[in-house]
């Protein structure tokens, strides 16, 4: 019969893959929201009405599906790693609440008025709102990201003895939350959600202009999608050179805290110096080829890169090897790979940002159709790129759960059987590929709707509006 | 680090936290029972009606307010598992395929709404209004399936006890979501509401009576705390509660008779929480005071919701406060 483990951890996956896609969504969009909404208020120019009118939609969308993912994962500590919620709980589940009370109260009742209030209340509190909306999505990433670091580098805690089990105690509560790997992931994971929308943006606003402008179809609102493009290329300016720089220092961090971890995203099985990084690296044998623990033979690499990123600068540093480490190794190759796609990708969108820069300021933004066409293809890879960084982080910790506390196999409910899982999993497979569909199909529509025009838009209609009356009153009587 | 020690050298000020724990818990489940009740009821009339304004109507009329309701259930299950664990442990992965059911109409609940505005074509809209409804029905009822066998300790997902506290919350849910949509509409919809409600009401008192027999019946550990004072009491109030509601609809009270109804959803969690207290987790025996996770964590979240549940209560209070009034059928952005 199926192992339940194995459906598990599969459907954990597949859960979380899918949902972090549109968290992404929100938190990259949030600090938009809420420049397009501090701009319109203060300048009434129709062109930021637009902007925040038509990235709310795709973010009222977003979040609703985030919203429906999310739930699922909040329960499935439960339903599928009871004993993991049981070990790990009185340190794992107070982030998750206060995540609930601190964030998505305050994200969800304020994301009503965002989206449905700009009639009904006053500029200020409709401002507060935006502000209210953004915030509660970067303090959910805070609480989620505390609970997920804690796993990568637990701290402040002791392993008891209760009712005949040994679980984990709080004991410092400072270090437990503020654990070394906190900081790390916080930055890369906002600074990456910022980034992945920066592009989503770009290639869609890329695509309008480069209709327009290079194919001579006419466009309406062009001066919409150009305004879209440049200020996501502000964005990707500013973002795309310090993921990677960041990047580093991370990579030196997991080295230092998660040796086992480290070696598979470099493939290192013997504890060598002088370690290259390598770009390429293939099985020993065609048999393996499908094996992702299978040891590699044909690697091209940098000569001592991998010993010069763990240690910061020497070529010539010490890289334990997976063969030196008790427990089984992960599998290798997925980790390897994955990081390897991450970082060419960093490296991808920092050209990328400097080639719009460069066009921009040579005033050949709108004519450079390889550009354009560059852009649009890098339109979801910035989500492409989330989800290979999420690959190396939470298969490179396997087989364990908790570093070196816990493993993943203990962590399964015990009372699971394979097909009950087995149920779940291809319900979920359905069920979230039909999202990921209706998902795409419904943003697309959006997106070839356009923003809106002419005499929809209340700077328009409202020339010159009552500054400190409150909009509302046409709507808000019977 | 002095303040640690003092955090875990005892309950904060000496209070009975692990109870206050279990109390605020059932609190939190009623407040989700009672919001998002109204909205899956809304959901389920929805059902009856067949004019599209009214439909727009009623989805405007939850519109803003569904998500903000429904993290009360996100906040139960992080307070469950920061508080107590083991239960969260225990009770989901229990009823395993329940909860899968539970999450799988709430995925349909969410989704739909938001799918059935963004095209106006009829196929579409037929489609995504009919998964509305399901999952708006489904929804309470397989909740209020999990708290039945929650109440009878069975490790089984489907029992007696299960179906009949499912219709008991789900009529409660058409209870709610009466008196709310009459407060956010105005019109026929409004007028014919109140015979739903009425209906719905008397339904509730049935199945309060029903479940109560169930129990009784089936589950002989709970024969004598079903029949116990405070129980009795609680419902003997519900009845009143009942009847005032009917009252305020027919004199046009609607906030009146929502507060009746908020009344009535309290009335049952609190006989859910009579009749587990004092285990938690009645299958397997475990005790509120075995359940609760050590001194420190239980300090610190409770300081944590002491701070944060009156911030809460202002959001919702903005809330509500900037969309009093009836909804218009087509409101946004
Ligand atoms: C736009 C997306 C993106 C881009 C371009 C990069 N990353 Fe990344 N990376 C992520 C998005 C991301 C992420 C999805 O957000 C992760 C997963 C967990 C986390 O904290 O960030 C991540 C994880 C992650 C980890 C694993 C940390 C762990 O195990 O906890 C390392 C070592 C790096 N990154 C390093 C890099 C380097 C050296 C990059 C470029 C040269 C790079 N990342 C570009
Ligand atoms: C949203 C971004 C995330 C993605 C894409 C992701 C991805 C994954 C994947 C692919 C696995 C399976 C690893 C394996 O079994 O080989 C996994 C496991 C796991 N993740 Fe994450 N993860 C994410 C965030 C989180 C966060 C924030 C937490 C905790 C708060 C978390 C907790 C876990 C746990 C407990 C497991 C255990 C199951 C296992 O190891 O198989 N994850 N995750
Ligand atoms: C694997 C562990 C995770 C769990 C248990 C989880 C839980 C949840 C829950 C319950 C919701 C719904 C909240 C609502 O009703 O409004 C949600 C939404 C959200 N989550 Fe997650 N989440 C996880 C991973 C992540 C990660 C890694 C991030 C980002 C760093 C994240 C960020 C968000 C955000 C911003 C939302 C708001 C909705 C949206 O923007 O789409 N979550 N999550």
């Amino acid at each position: 019969m199926v192992d339940p483990v194995v459906t598990s951890r599969l459907q954990f996956a597949l859960t979380t893959i899918v949902h972090i896609i549109f968290p992404v969504m929100s938190m990259g969009l949030a600090p938009f929201l809420v420049y397009f909404t501090w701009r319109e208020i203060r300048t009434r120019k129709p062109i930021y009405e637009q902007l925040r009118r038509f990235w709310t939609k795709i973010f009222a969308v977003s979040f609703v599906v985030g919203t429906v993912t999310g739930i699922v994962l909040e329960f499935e500590f439960g339903t599928n790693f009871a004993a993991f919620s049981t070990i790990a709980g009185e340190l794992f589940g107070g982030p998750l609440a206060l995540e609930g009370m601190m964030a998505f109260m305050l994200e969800a009742t304020f994301l009503g008025i965002f989206v449905f209030g700009r009639a009904r209340v006053g500029d200020r509190l409709y401002f507060v709102s935006s502000v209210a909306v953004g915030l509660g999505t970067w303090l959910s990433a805070v609480w989620i990201l505390i609970a997920n670091s804690w796993m990568q580098t637990p701290r402040g805690f002791e392993m008891v003895v209760e009712n005949g089990q040994d679980v984990v105690h709080l004991v410092d509560p400072l270090a437990a939350y503020l654990n070394p790997r906190f900081p790390y992931m916080f930055v890369h994971m906002q600074n990456a959600a910022v980034e992945s929308v920066a592009l989503f943006m770009a290639g869609i606003a890329a695509y309008h202009v480069y209709r327009h402008h290079v194919r001579g179809t006419d466009v309406e609102n062009v001066a919409f999608w150009e305004r879209t493009l440049k200020i996501a290329l502000v964005a990707l300016i500013l973002t795309a050179p310090l993921q990677v720089v960041h990047g580093d220092l991370y990579a030196r961090h997991v080295y230092e805290t998660q040796p086992q971890k480290f070696a598979a995203m470099e493939a290192v099985w013997d504890t060598e110096s002088y370690v290259p990084e390598y770009i390429i690296a293939f099985p020993t044998s065609l048999d393996a080829i499908t094996d992702p623990r299978a040891k590699e033979l044909l690697g091209l690499g940098i000569p001592g890169g991998a010993s010069w990123l763990a240690s910061g600068g020497d070529a010539t540093a010490e890289i334990r090897g997976l063969d030196s480490f008790d427990s089984e190794a992960p599998p290798v190759a997925v980790v390897f790979w994955a990081f390897r796609a991450m970082v060419g990708m960093g490296f991808w969108f920092i050209l990328l940002a400097f080639w719009g820069g460069y066009r921009w300021w040579s005033g050949e933004l709108f004519e450079d159709d390889l550009l354009h066409k560059s852009l649009m293809a890098s339109t979801v890879l910035g989500i492409v790129a989330v989800e290979l960084g999420w690959v190396v982080t939470e298969v490179g910790r396997q087989p364990w759960v908790i570093q070196g506390v816990l493993q993943t196999s203990d962590g399964v409910s015990p009372g699971l059987t394979g097909s009950e899982t087995l149920l779940t999993l291809a319900g979920f497979a359905v069920v979230y590929l039909g999202l990921l569909t209706v998902y795409s199909y419904v943003v697309t529509r959006l997106i070839r709707a356009g923003p809106p025009t002419g005499d929809d838009l209340r700077s328009v209609s409202q020339a010159s509006p009552p500054s400190e009356q409150p909009a509302g009153e046409v709507a808000n009587d019977e | 680090m002095s303040s640690v020690e003092t955090l875990s050298s005892g309950p904060l000020f000496g209070l009975p936290l692990s109870e206050l724990w279990f109390a605020l818990l059932f609190a939190i489940l009623g407040t989700f029972l009672f919001l998002d009740g109204f909205d899956f009821g809304a959901g389920i009339i929805f059902a009856t009606r067949e004019d599209a304004e009214e439909r727009e109507t009623i989805l405007s009329a939850i519109g803003p307010f569904w998500d903000g309701n429904e993290v009360w259930l996100v906040v139960f299950g992080g307070a469950l598992f920061a508080a107590f664990p083991p239960v969260y442990a225990n009770l989901f992965s229990r009823h395993y395929l329940l909860m899968f059911g539970i999450l799988g109409s709430l995925i349909l609940r969410g989704l739909a709404p938001e799918m059935y505005e963004q095209r106006h074509d009829e196929r579409w809209q037929t489609w995504w209004g009919r998964s509305f409804v399901a999952g708006s029905a489904l929804a309470p009822f397989l909740l209020g399936a999990f708290v039945g066998n929650w109440i009878a300790g069975t490790p089984r997902s489907f029992t007696p006890v299960g179906v009949v506290v499912g219709l008991t919350v789900t009529v409660l849910t058409v209870v709610s979501g009466v008196a709310f949509l009459r407060l956010k509409t105005r019109g026929l919809l409004r007028d014919e509401l109140r015979a739903y409600g009425e209906r719905a009401v008397g339904g509730y008192v049935l199945a309060v009576l029903a479940t109560l027999a169930v129990l009784a019946a089936t589950v002989p550990a709970l024969r004598t705390a079903v029949l116990s004072g405070p129980v009795l009491a609680l419902v003997g109030l519900s009845v009143l509660l009942a009847a005032g509601y009917v009252l305020a609809l027919r004199r046009d009270q609607d906030l009146f008779a929502l507060a009746a109804s908020a009344g009535l959803t309290y009335g049952l969690v609190a006989v859910v929480a009579l009749l587990v207290f004092p285990t938690i987790d009645p299958a397997s025996g475990l005790t509120v005071n075995a359940a609760v996770v050590s001194t420190l964590p239980l300090n610190l979240m409770s300081i944590g919701a002491a701070l944060l549940l009156p911030l809460i209560t202002v959001y919702f209070v903005v809330l509500y406060s900037a969309f009093s009034g009836p909804a218009q059928p087509s409101e946004g952005y």
